[in-house]
């Protein structure tokens, strides 16, 4: 496929290692901040590659891991209506809340379906005018646009049986977040590029200045997750610290024009509780007062909840980049992918899953040697 | 499916479904209906990258092509500098300039 396979040429790998060998004096950690990159360098095996003094932190960019325990709560309630249809993106159904999943809820008899798209669901409450659908609204600001249109179609098709239950989080307060903690190891950061073909950069240049670290706008093959490391590690080697973009085929200064436009419409910045990390504020999207009739949250009065975490599970410290997943005692063992503990060894972005899809075995070895 | 991912394909087609622009897009083999709301500019050629169901972003040939180059040409630099990878401090500089 056009700009895949070009993006993993091996030979041009070698190049960029090399050259980084070449910038590198002293010891870095960078983080990479989305899920979908920590992905792609275990898979690669980039961190294991690259020279003893660059290290990785991975961070907290996956929006299936962050969601609140709460929110996954209210979810499993509202799904186990029986008068709602509730729909969600796949990777959510086996989220573990405080008793159960989605998929119980499922096995219960609970309506439960995965859409592919969050139009799907507008047309699920189209063709079913009995039932309440309610779509989960999670993600970064990649996602919010399509989940913001699902409210203006509803609206359009004049629906009253449509709503959200939004989750959604943002990626700049979360670096500042981690920016700002005094035991922060972080020297540069590689921005989620997908999430800045809707945003742009602008937004990155004040956490620029306030914490002077590089930031680097990076893609998701191999070729651009090294461009992203390469770029960072030549600005820290030159004492510089700027927002640059390593991902211009896709990520315009300016961004998504259409899309901000219909986020500043249909969302407005709350504060917002990141699963394993706290409160952060003004972290997160809610619906904005003109769209709040779209609100599964005020639609769906659930109380009741009494929220409880696994107590073996670190995926806390694994989201805020301070132990690795193979670091929890429960990973492999108790924690797997089929019977995960934490969040975030379901999600196809989350840490823990990365690492026991890709490291498990070199892992075991690593321990019987 | 994963959340933050975008996928690169092919714009086929592009057609009006009650007043949303929906197109056709072709990944490496498999068609999808796609949503152009974010991307009324668009035309059928265009690569576009593809999150859950919706155009995001128009992928710019040129800087795809830069930037491959880009990555072609540090190693060059190093060879036409003659450096081994230990020889440090002058690539690192060399190198900065064409960023
Ligand atoms: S391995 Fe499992 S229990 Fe340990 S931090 Fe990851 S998700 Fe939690």
């Amino acid at each position: 496929m056009k700009y895949l396979d070009e993006f993993h040429d091996p030979e041009l790998a070698a190049r960029q290692f090399e050259d980084i060998e070449r910038i590198v004096t002293r010891p870095w950690a960078l983080m990479e901040v989305c899920g979908g990159q920590t992905h792609s360098i275990v898979r690669h095996g980039i961190d294991q590659l690259l020279p003893g003094q660059v290290r990785l932190i991975h961070g907290p960019g996956c929006p299936v891991c962050v969601t609140p325990l709460e929110t996954i709560d209210k979810a499993l309630a509202i799904a186990a209506r029986d008068d709602t249809i509730f729909c969600s993106f796949g990777d959510m159904l086996r989220v573990p809340g405080s008793h159960h999943d989605l998929f119980q809820i499922r096995s219960n008899g609970g309506d439960v379906r995965v859409v592919y798209s969050p139009l799907d669901a507008v047309r699920i409450a189209t063709e079913h005018p009995d039932k309440q659908v309610v779509f989960f609204g999670i993600g970064f600001e990649t996602t919010a646009p399509a989940n913001a249109m699902t409210v203006l179609e509803a609206e359009r098709r004049g629906l009253t049986n449509f709503s959200m239950l939004v989750s959604h989080v943002l990626v700049p307060p979360a670096i500042a977040a981690i920016a700002s903690s005094p035991d922060t190891q972080v020297n540069a950061y590689l921005a989620a590029g997908h999430v800045n073909t809707v945003m742009g950069t602008a937004e990155y240049e004040p956490l620029v200045e306030r914490f002077q670290v590089p930031i680097v706008v990076t893609g998701f093959e191999p070729l651009d997750v090294l461009e992203g490391i390469r770029l960072a590690l030549l600005q820290l080697e030159e004492g510089r610290a700027e927002v640059e973009n390593a991902y211009p085929r896709a990520v315009r200064p300016e961004g998504n024009p259409a899309a901000k436009a219909v986020l500043a419409e249909v969302f407005e910045v709350c504060d917002r509780a990141w699963r394993g990390i706290g409160v952060i504020p003004a972290s997160g999207w809610r619906l904005s007062e003109r769209y709040r009739g779209f609100d599964a949250e005020t639609r769906f009065e659930v109380t009741d909840l009494t929220v409880q975490e696994s107590p073996l599970c670190r995926s806390g410290e694994v989201l805020q980049g301070l132990i690795k997943p193979n670091e929890c005692e429960q990973f492999g063992i108790t924690c797997t992918p089929r019977k995960p503990l934490g969040a975030t060894m379901v999600s196809s972005e989350g840490a823990c899953a990365a690492y026991y899809q890709y490291r498990r075995l070199a892992l075991q070895e690593e321990v019987r040697a | 499916m994963t959340m933050c991912l975008g996928v690169p394909g092919r714009i086929e087609e592009i057609r009006d479904e009650q007043g949303t622009p929906m197109a056709s897009v072709d990944f490496g083999g498999i068609r999808k209906d796609v949503c152009l709301a974010y991307l009324p500019e668009a035309e059928i050629g265009d690569y576009t990258l593809v999150h859950v169901g919706f155009a995001i972003t128009r992928i710019d040939e040129a800087s795809a092509l830069e930037t491959l180059e880009l990555i072609r040409s540090i190693g060059n630099l190093a060879e036409e500098l003659g450096e081994e990878p230990a020889d440090l401090a002058g690539g690192a500089a060399a190198g900065g300039g064409g960023t």
